[in-house]
């Protein structure tokens, strides 16, 4: 019978089944950072029970660390605490690897375990942290997780599961110049909404999602919790097995080759059939920026802010007025003549060498604007950095008037000192546009990183496609 | 975990769409390494007037006289009513832990996201999806009935209005008998060590890459 690559990948990791379909799921890989885990090892500890495989797990400090003086530690005792914790906790019970705090390789948890090659496709992977689902630009099973489930597996090497109806999101054609995988998924958010693949496992195919590269891939899958779903893949192909070949962590000699064979199997069967499939045009999309405080309220460059009136459902209608009551924004205003405060070039979403490129070849020559307090670039993990500084990128970014910092989690969810002031307005290549997400009483703009560079040059929200 | 098998309880209504986990529980408050203690904090920006942190002694800050949970009828809830796409966002377990310890027991809304909806049955917090038809309905009745309450009956998987109306909700038979008898999900899981065992020992010969 043909199956989706979802069903391949379930299939492939069911331990036992109860009668009501609930499943036990192996993990291949436990993902583990400093905020989710504490009560989790806690728990383990107090049940006086053990980690079930310690070669599993890849752990590494990001949400609290902060961006810039490491020599000063982390300033924030709670913050400190909690790192801290982690060190401890990994001391005890070990890990397949660590990058605490200032190490050359620590990182924002789905950089690092991509990078090091510690994500592999075919496996199940878990992290205590919703944007898990990057991973599965590796044709990964990667489900982001609570607290009680990172105990779970760390007591098991299991997650109970039900099964998703499947969901595939396919765009044909290829993008515009200047439009980008962050572009391609708030667009896709946009149009099914951010309760769109609730209950689905999203399959992102087409022309459009081939061509991207691995780092275009992981933005693509990183959102799609955005969009409701748990879980987004993306088949594997040339493109993942040679982003592979030669890291930390990838099978070597004979077992590469075998692995390989295995991962060229990692795709939906020619008929297979899924619940449902969404047909999009790579051509129709523009550069996308939200203007409210959910990333379904999104629009193009060339668009307007909407009315609470355009909407029918007085439930929606009011979320609407809510929203630009608190960005501060009001109806049928341009986007372009929106002016911004701040700028943050970061998070799992957007912290990759391409997008530091992307960003870097906007803000080369050029100037951030008078009005622009602060523009952050934080790069994803310590050899992203490195990697940026052997290409020159820092310094362009430095000449420009941003700021270079450390690696981080950072102002995408402000945990750490990086945030925004109450009624400031940000450009940010982060994933959620929440009240008070950057910061309380914050304003949040998602876009590519080569918007918030344009942003943050123009001092407003620009069209990146008509910068020469 | 806590037992749930029936609840009567006052009803709050918390009428807007997208709740995210962020609003829930700001993340300021995620840095605790504890379990409990976060109900003081539950939906702090929207709740209080000055901003919060972590540490700070609740009791004595200004609440926002326009939030619906401050309102002196709602005092005591445990029950909570809300739209579509309750608890989108994160997955930090925190947002259940934070409701749970500000007193609901149940939550009732058109939809859930996925990752949350979870998360409250780890820690016996019962989320109910009902029709939207019903949730207008009940959304109207508590803003027009002091002290509305309603009967939870998990065994029937039935949500009872005072005036008799039952209406009928799903639950996945697993998460149902869990919750009815206050079970660990890992003692349960345990039972089956030897077929896990079996399993990762197959994938060892064939896939031993993963097990570098």
């Amino acid at each position: 019978m043909s199956k989706t690559l979802y069903e391949k990948l379930w299939d492939s990791h069911v331990v036992h089944v109860e009668e009501d379909g609930t499943a036990l799921l192996y993990i291949d890989r436990h993902l583990v950072h400093e905020v989710t885990s504490p009560q989790a090892f806690e728990g383990l500890k107090l049940a006086g029970r053990k980690v079930w495989r310690v070669s599993s797990i890849v752990a590494t400090a990001d949400h609290n660390t902060p961006t810039s003086h490491w020599e000063r530690g982390i300033l924030d005792p709670i913050s400190r605490q909690q790192v801290e914790t982690l060190d401890a906790n990994i001391r005890e019970t070990g890990a397949l690897a660590y990058f605490p705090f200032k190490d050359r390789r620590q990182g924002i948890v789905h950089v690092v375990g991509p990078e090091n090659g510690a994500t592999l496709p075919g496996m199940t992977v878990v992290c205590g942290d919703s944007h898990t689902s990057t991973h599965g630009a590796f044709a990964c099973l990667a489900h982001g997780i609570g607290t009680s489930e990172v105990e779970h597996v760390l007591a098991t090497q299991c997650l109970l599961q039900k099964k998703s109806k499947t969901m595939l999101v396919r765009i044909e054609g290829k993008v515009g110049a200047g439009v980008t995988a962050k572009d391609i998924v708030l667009a896709l958010i946009g149009r099914i909404g951010t309760a769109g693949g609730n209950g689905y496992a999203i399959e992102f195919g087409g022309e459009a999602i081939r061509a991207l590269s691995m780092e275009g891939r992981m933005t693509i899958c990183n959102m799609a919790i955005e969009a409701g779903a748990r879980v987004g893949f993306v088949a594997a192909d040339e493109t993942t097995i040679a982003y592979l070949k030669g890291r930390n962590f990838a099978p070597k000699g004979a077992d590469w080759d075998k692995a390989v064979a295995y991962w060229r199997t990692l795709v939906s069967d020619a008929d297979a059939r899924f619940d449902i499939v969404i047909d999009m045009d790579a051509r129709q999309i523009v550069p996308q920026v939200t203007w409210g405080t959910s990333p379904e309220m999104v629009t193009g460059i060339d668009g307007t802010v909407p009315a609470p009136e355009d909407f029918k459902d007085p439930v929606k209608s009011e979320g609407v007025a809510r929203a630009l009551q608190y960005m501060g924004l009001t109806p049928r205003m341009r986007i372009d003549q929106i002016a911004i405060d701040k700028v943050f070039i970061g998070s799992c979403t957007n912290s990759r060498i391409e997008d530091l490129r992307a960003a870097a070849a906007v803000a080369r020559g050029r100037r951030v604007a008078a009005n622009v307090k602060l523009a952050l670039v934080v790069p994803g993990s310590g050899l992203i950095k490195e990697q940026a500084e052997a290409e020159g990128l820092d310094k362009i970014f430095i000449a420009a008037g941003f700021e270079w910092r450390q690696p981080g989690c950072s102002m995408c969810l402000a945990m750490n000192d990086d945030r925004l002031n109450p009624g400031e307005r940000c450009a940010s290549t982060s994933n959620r546009n929440f009240e008070g997400r950057q910061g309380a009483g914050g304003r949040t703009h998602l876009v590519s990183p080569a918007m918030a560079a344009a942003a943050a040059i123009a001092g407003r929200f620009a069209d990146v496609r008509e910068l020469s | 975990m806590d037992k749930f098998i029936t609840l009567d309880g006052l009803v709050a209504p918390l009428d807007r769409a997208n709740v995210d986990t962020d609003a829930i529980i700001p993340k300021q408050f995620l840095k605790s390494i504890k379990r409990s203690g976060f109900g003081p904090n539950a939906f702090d920006e929207w709740r209080y007037l000055d901003h919060g942190e972590p540490g700070q002694a609740c009791a004595k800050r200004m609440k926002n006289p326009n939030f619906v949970l401050n309102q002196a009828r709602y005092q005591g809830a445990s029950i909570l009513l809300a739209r579509s796409n309750f608890g989108c966002g994160s997955s930090r377990e925190h947002a259940p832990w934070a409701l749970q310890d500000f007193g609901f027991r149940a939550i009732v809304a058109e939809s859930f996201a996925d990752i949350f909806f979870n998360n409250c049955f780890k820690n016996g917090l019962l989320p109910i999806v009902l029709p939207k038809t019903e949730v207008d309905a009940l959304f109207g009745l508590t803003e027009h009935t002091p002290g509305y309450r309603l009967t939870i009956d998990l065994p029937a998987q039935r949500v009872v209005r005072p005036d008799g109306h039952a209406i009928p909700f799903e639950v996945d038979a697993f998460r149902k008998e869990c919750l009815l008898n206050g079970w660990d999900d890992i003692g349960l899981t345990l039972r089956h060590a030897e077929k896990i065992r079996e399993f990762e020992a197959r994938r060892r010969v064939e896939q031993p890459w993963l097990f570098a």
